[in-house]
């Protein structure tokens, strides 16, 4: 069962593939041991992020850009993460709204993610879907964040290129790149350049950039819903690839994600071993009615719980 | 270990009015599940096709359209096709009394028509889906 199902997510197996992911996003305990037979075959894929608030239009510019990297007949995977809600755990999943074209092309493999309580935009097993994408041979793998009011950061510790999508028109977008996006562009999209205050917008991150530690980031712009400017942002994307590797940066950017990777499963192990112990030997909510009743405190609880976890 | 219920939503046929899957998929979405929604005009290939790579235990067809029978027919031999015989299919909209036994034979498990309560699109789903292997 094993062997099978990473001899087929080698070979590209659509149904592999996604059992894997499930099995990973699930914890279960095969994961960890598929996981592990996948990693010598990964390092081959592009990983691009794509980061911008919401409705600025990535999921649109993620399906032109896949169009024109078919037509050059690279193989695609799409992560597209959607928030979780953290009432219900439940997520509305709709990136595949705007992907509809790519759904029968049998060397796209898109999956969408919910958040699952992970912070910064993200999905938990992220990491996890980017090595089995790129174990199963996918040359381009996009990542698109949750869209909420501000980029989300984190996107740099997985992807190799991160683009930022901007819109004009909204004083927000600029408020945004202040807040932070400054540093994490590759490169720059100003989409919906259809729009009224293109130029308006296009100058005012100009001036932005020109003061920034990185003043080369190139700023593109585009209209996804119609392709045009596309293929501008996909030569600035392999340019930016070239420099990667000719600078020795890639492997910089390999070390990040893999070191964030590290710590987001040893994170997980830590928390499956706190809640076996708290909830199953010694149930979490006798802590809380001591903490509550003042016999004991968060801390000395916490502490006595780790101590134990760590003998 | 933290399993969770992935349910597409999809809306085959030409008729552009979504409103009704819209509102059964945020209340899965409410009950926890996480709710793939695809938009409208999806084919059979492309529903059976998405339903692979998401990896869902449920599709959910909206039909307005009367195109059911062909549609849903479609659908479950591509799944069987696909040896994906365990996702379970369900169906909303308007869909004439007389054609629902038809359609539980070729293996849909349940229609909801005008006026079901969106609890019990809830509480079907959870009683039905036990692929406690994942
Ligand atoms: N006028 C115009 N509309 C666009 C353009 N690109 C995308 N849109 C529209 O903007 C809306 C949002 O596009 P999406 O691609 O879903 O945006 P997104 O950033 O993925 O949205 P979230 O995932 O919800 O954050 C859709 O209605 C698109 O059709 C563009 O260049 N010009
Ligand atoms: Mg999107």
């Amino acid at each position: 069962m094993k062997e099978e199902i990473v001899s087929k997510v080698l070979e590209g197996d659509s149904r592999a593939i996604a059992r894997m992911i499930t099995l990973v996003e699930n914890h279960s305990k095969e994961a960890s041991s598929l996981m592990k037979e996948i990693h010598r075959y990964t390092g081959s894929a592009h990983i691009i992020g794509v980061t911008g608030v919401m409705g600025s239009g990535k999921s649109t510019l993620i399906a032109e850009l896949t169009r024109l990297y078919r037509k050059n007949g690279k193989k695609v995977g799409i992560i597209a993460i959607d928030p979780t809600s953290p009432f219900s755990g439940g997520a509305l999943l709709g990136d595949r709204v705007r992907m509809t074209e790519l759904i029968l092309d049998k060397e796209v493999f898109i999956r969408s993610m919910g958040t699952r309580g992970m912070l910064g935009g993200l999905a938990g097993a992220v990491y996890d879907v980017v090595e089995i994408l790129d174990a199963s041979g996918k040359d381009v793998i996009l990542v698109e964040t949750v869209g909420v009011g501000q980029a989300e950061v984190d996107i740099i510790k997985i992807a190799d290129t991160t683009v930022v999508v901007i819109v004009p028109g909204l004083g927000d977008s600029v408020q945004t790149m202040k807040a932070g996006v400054m540093e994490i562009a590759d490169i720059y999209v100003v989409n919906k350049a259809d729009h009224p205050g293109i130029d308006q917008t296009v100058m005012e991150i100009e001036n932005l950039v020109e003061l920034s530690s990185n003043p080369n980031t190139p700023i593109i712009k585009t209209i996804a819903k119609t392709g045009e400017g596309v293929s501008d942002l996909l030569e600035a994307i392999s340019q930016h690839q070239k420099y990667l590797e000719t600078e020795g940066e890639l492997e910089e950017k390999r070390k990040i994600r893999y070191e964030a990777e590290l710590i987001e499963i040893i994170r997980n192990h830590l928390l499956d071993m706190i809640y076996d112990e708290s909830i199953v030997k010694q149930r979490i909510d006798t802590i809380v009615d001591r903490i509550l009743s003042k016999e004991t405190d968060p801390y000395t609880a916490a502490e006595e719980i780790l101590g134990r976890i760590l003998k | 270990m933290s399993r969770k219920i992935r349910v597409l939503i999809a809306k085959p046929g030409l008729d552009g009015h979504d409103r009704g899957a819209k509102v059964v998929a945020r209340a899965l979405r409410d009950a926890g599940m996480e709710v793939i929604y695809t938009g409208l005009h999806q084919t059979p290939e492309m529903i059976v096709e998405t339903a692979v790579q998401e990896d869902v235990d449920v599709i959910g067809l909206s039909l307005l359209s009367g195109a059911h029978m062909t549609l849903f027919t479609d659908v479950i031999s591509l799944l069987k096709e696909k040896g994906m015989e365990d996702v379970i299919v369900v169906g909303g909209g308007i869909i004439p009394d007389e054609d629902i036994p038809k359609l539980k034979k070729i293996g849909v498990a349940e229609i909801f028509g005008p006026g079901t309560l969106v609890e019990d699109i809830v509480s079907f789903i959870e009683k039905h889906v036990k692929r406690e292997d994942r």
